[in-house]
């Protein structure tokens, strides 16, 4: 927006600048291969190299973990990650790949983990040269997080792990894992402990990763199998028994709703491709203009019209709820808009693209796979994918418990 | 785009004005009491009746409300949009039958006039004066340019209609066709040839009337040919204000039907339990905020760019303020309705108050559709 740098606190001002001089001479330029929509599509080792030099040049030039303290790796700012967001955001940048480091695991090592863990793990997680996964979600166990039949047993000064986790995004690259497991099979919530694992030294000795193809044709998430794997003790964050508590951070930060600003960047355009920026309303003008729809152009039908400035109030709408955040005096709860975030962000992207199939009439019916296909098929691509995040991250009817419950005080429904 | 600050405007000054209003709502302006006041006759065919407490609007005056955003020079407190947004937020959550909203949207028009006359008419608001808009035609155009009046030789003629608190209003300014083009008019509402016939309505909380003018004196505050450019210019800021108005209807509706929803227990469990009722109302929620923040949002817009740099911005942000809280108003009055059950269907449960107030609101100064047509050709541009 026009207005993001009004108001800047002087630090926030000067590193602006910084971060605009450096974006200029240092964008990473057009990728080698197609990159996927998102981190959690991604499975081309290619696309994941070049992914993870760019976050490891962003890292060292201080635009990843700006928050961080600089005593684990971090650049010691206030506030300025999300000037470091906007500002790769304007300068349409390829997306940071370690997502799941960067979004959930960084904040709960910095929250729970021992300060000797934090300055082991914390730097190679914001360079990307190492990458994180979550292991939280089983067969038994996905809505309902707290029903973890993975068990730690404590042998010596070690846990000895066993159990089966699914749907884990980027495992097949992943060199650690944030893992929830049970370690007391009496109490529900106060018997589950919290771990980092060192999981690509064990692939094959006590860890197997299979990936699982998901209906966009696309791989990216895994099931993880752990087969008596053993981890030392000082990877265990904050009591056992208290997994269920440190969860809570995780979960907070994947929704957008936690201390940490998430480092993020993006608005990359791929050249050599015909994708579009399926997230942008603007885009989605450009398609209708140039589709048609029943022999006629698409933007002009009323419908159609009427259905893409919807889209657009929305888009304004969140962009002004996140400016309403920080005005005490125009918010009566503090968490009200944050824990909305996930909920209308993944509803907007997908209703977003469900009208790309209106807009395009029978030529919605093509595919990445054929030339004709508008956007190179990543409309139709974005509107099956968008389930994932709908579902993912707690899926939204779940959001919406947690909204009735934690904000408006009604009765739990569990 | 035009600079704009991060918290709307929305400073200490603006937070203390709201602070005392909803303080003032709460001592003086209960649902029951506002209950008792205009809804005492539920007979459809009652005579129509113009009910609000006049004392309360001396306080309100003395409060300095009628002043906030009548400029300094105007003798007013020169506040911006955004203090006038707020109160109308309040004034929504308390269904506050008075002329606030109308007098408002007066003072944003005279804003526009730059003349002595319009000068004079904003100071006499800041001392109380409630004044209503007469702007509209029987066709029910929101075009600033279409009127059922005429002017000629100093004298106006015709109608206006749908004219919002017209019972309680001592002045209206009116739109009157010259040959020149469209100007704004005084009218004193006791003047001679002005005959104010008041609509039988569905919102207990208003009144609304058609005028008839008959060799009425005008009194010019916007010459022929400048009044519906006044207007328009006006137009984003009375849009922000509605809309702000059905925000606070929209936040006493959800939490009175969400208190409802705790407390109510049918198959021994409180209805809030069920998530066909606890997920509607968080998307009603999801809704007000939306809309809220799209009010402050215009109305800080419209405060950023007093020389109307960027005027299609304004519009814009305007046109997506209301359409968004009008579609909200209708959601979040069908909902507590609805999960009230029998006793929201009866006249004696105040939600009904607020019910018509929104669906009143939600057509005042275009509805949702209306808003996104304009949208449509500001963001596609015209269709062919
Ligand atoms: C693309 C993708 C990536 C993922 N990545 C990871 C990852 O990296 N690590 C990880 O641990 N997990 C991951 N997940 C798993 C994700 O967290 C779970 O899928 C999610 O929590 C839902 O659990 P489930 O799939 O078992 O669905 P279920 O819990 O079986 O629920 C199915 C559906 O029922 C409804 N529902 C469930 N509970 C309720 C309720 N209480 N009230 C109302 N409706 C309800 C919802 O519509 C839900 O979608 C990923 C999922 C996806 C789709």
């Amino acid at each position: 927006m026009a207005d993001a740098d009004r108001m800047d606190t002087p630090e926030q001002a000067e590193f602006r600048a910084y971060c605009r001089q450096w974006l200029s001479a240092n964008h990473p330029g057009q990728p080698p291969v197609r990159i996927p929509l998102g981190a959690l599509e991604l499975s081309d080792p290619k696309a994941m190299a070049w992914l993870q030099a760019w976050q490891k040049s962003a890292y060292a030039a201080g635009l990843v973990g700006c928050d961080y303290s600089t005593a684990v790796g971090g650049g010691g700012h206030t506030n300025c990650q999300t000037i470091a967001n906007q500002e790769m955001q304007s300068a349409r940048t390829p997306f940071l790949p370690n997502i799941i480091g960067l979004g959930m695991a960084a904040p709960t090592l910095y929250i729970h983990a021992q300060e000797e863990v934090k300055r082991a793990l914390l730097p190679g997680l914001l360079s990307g040269a190492e990458i994180w996964c979550q292991g939280f979600s089983e067969p038994g166990a996905g809505s309902d997080l707290a029903n973890q039949q993975t068990f730690a047993e404590k042998r010596g000064d070690s846990w000895v792990i066993n159990g089966h986790k699914v749907w884990t995004s980027l495992a097949h690259f992943a060199d650690w894992m944030i893992l929830l497991c049970r370690t007391d099979k009496t109490d529900k919530y106060n018997g589950l402990s919290y771990f980092v694992v060192p999981i690509q030294p064990a692939v094959g000795k006590g860890v197997t990763v299979r990936p699982l193809i998901k209906l966009t044709g696309e791989t990216g998430f895994n099931e993880v199998i752990f087969d008596d794997l053993v981890i030392e003790d000082k990877y265990r964050l904050d009591a056992v028994g208290a997994g269920w508590k440190v969860a809570m951070t995780t979960l907070a930060h994947e929704r957008g709703a936690g201390l940490l600003v998430t480092p993020a960047a993006g608005g990359m355009i791929q050249e050599n491709s015909k994708s579009a920026n399926t997230s942008s309303p603007a885009a989605l003008i450009n398609l209708a203009k140039s589709s048609s729809r029943n022999g006629k152009t698409a933007a002009d039908d009323p419908l159609i019209r009427d259905e893409m400035v919807k889209i657009a109030i929305r888009q304004e709408a969140f962009r002004q709820n996140q400016r309403r955040t920080l005005v005490p005096a125009l918010t009566d709860h503090p968490m009200r808009i944050p824990l909305q975030n996930k909920l209308i962000g993944t509803e907007f992207n997908q209703d977003l693209a469900a009208i790309t199939y209106d807009i395009q009439g029978p030529a919605s019916s093509l595919y990445l796979n054929d030339e004709n296909a508008a956007g190179g098929g990543e409309w139709q691509l974005a509107y099956m994918n968008s389930f994932g995040v709908t579902i993912a991250a707690g899926a939204n009817e779940v959001q919406r418990n947690i909204l009735g419950e934690r904000v408006l005080g009604l009765p739990k429904s569990k | 785009m035009q600079e704009q600050p991060k918290n709307f405007g929305f400073g200490e000054d603006e937070t203390m004005l709201r602070d005392s209003a909803r303080k003032f709502f709460s001592d003086h302006c209960s649902a029951d009491k506002i209950h008792r006041q205009v809804a005492s006759n539920p007979n459809i065919h009652r005579n129509i009746e113009c009910l609000w407490d006049k004392g309360l609007w001396q306080q309100i005056t003395d409060l300095g409300w009628t002043a906030a955003c009548v400029p300094e020079s105007a003798g007013g407190i020169g506040m911006p949009l955004v203090a006038a947004v707020a109160l109308a937020e309040e004034a929504g959550r308390a269904a506050f039958p008075s002329p606030l909203i109308a007098t408002f949207n007066t003072t944003f028009v005279l804003r526009e006039c730059a003349s002595a006359t319009a000068d004079s008419l904003l100071a006499d608001i800041a001392t109380g004066t409630p004044m209503t808009l007469a702007i509209t035609n029987k066709a029910g155009s929101w075009e600033p340019e279409d009127t059922d009046v005429s002017v000629t030789a100093g004298k106006l003629n015709g109608s206006a209609w749908f004219v919002q608190d017209a019972g309680k209003a001592e002045g209206l300014l009116v739109s009157a066709r010259a040959a020149a083009g469209i100007g704004l008019y005084y009218v004193n509402s006791n003047a001679a040839g002005v005959t104010i016939k008041a609509d039988g309505i569905i919102d207990l909380t208003r009144d609304q009337a058609h005028i008839n003018l008959s060799h009425v004196d005008a009194i010019e505050v916007a010459a022929p040919g400048t009044g519906a450019a006044a207007i328009r210019h006006a137009l984003p800021a009375i849009q922000a204000i509605v809309a702000a108005d059905m925000v606070g209807a929209g936040e006493w509706l959800l939490q009175t039907t969400v208190e409802y929803a705790k407390v109510r227990v049918q198959f021994d469990r409180p209805l809030g339990f069920f998530q066909a009722v606890k997920h509607p109302l968080v998307n009603v929620m999801i809704e007000i905020d939306k809309a809220k923040s799209l009010a402050y949002n215009a109305a800080c817009a419209i405060d950023s760019d007093p020389q109307r740099l960027d005027f299609a911005n304004t519009e814009k942000l305007a046109h997506m303020a209301k359409a968004c809280a009008s579609e909200m108003a209708v959601f979040s009055s069908s909902r507590a309705v609805q999960f009230h059950g029998g006793i929201g269907f009866t006249w004696e449960c105040y939600v009904h108050l607020f019910f018509k107030r929104q669906m009143h609101n939600q057509a005042l100064y275009g509805d949702a559709r209306y808003h996104r047509t304009k949208l449509a050709d500001l963001l596609i541009g015209k269709a062919a």
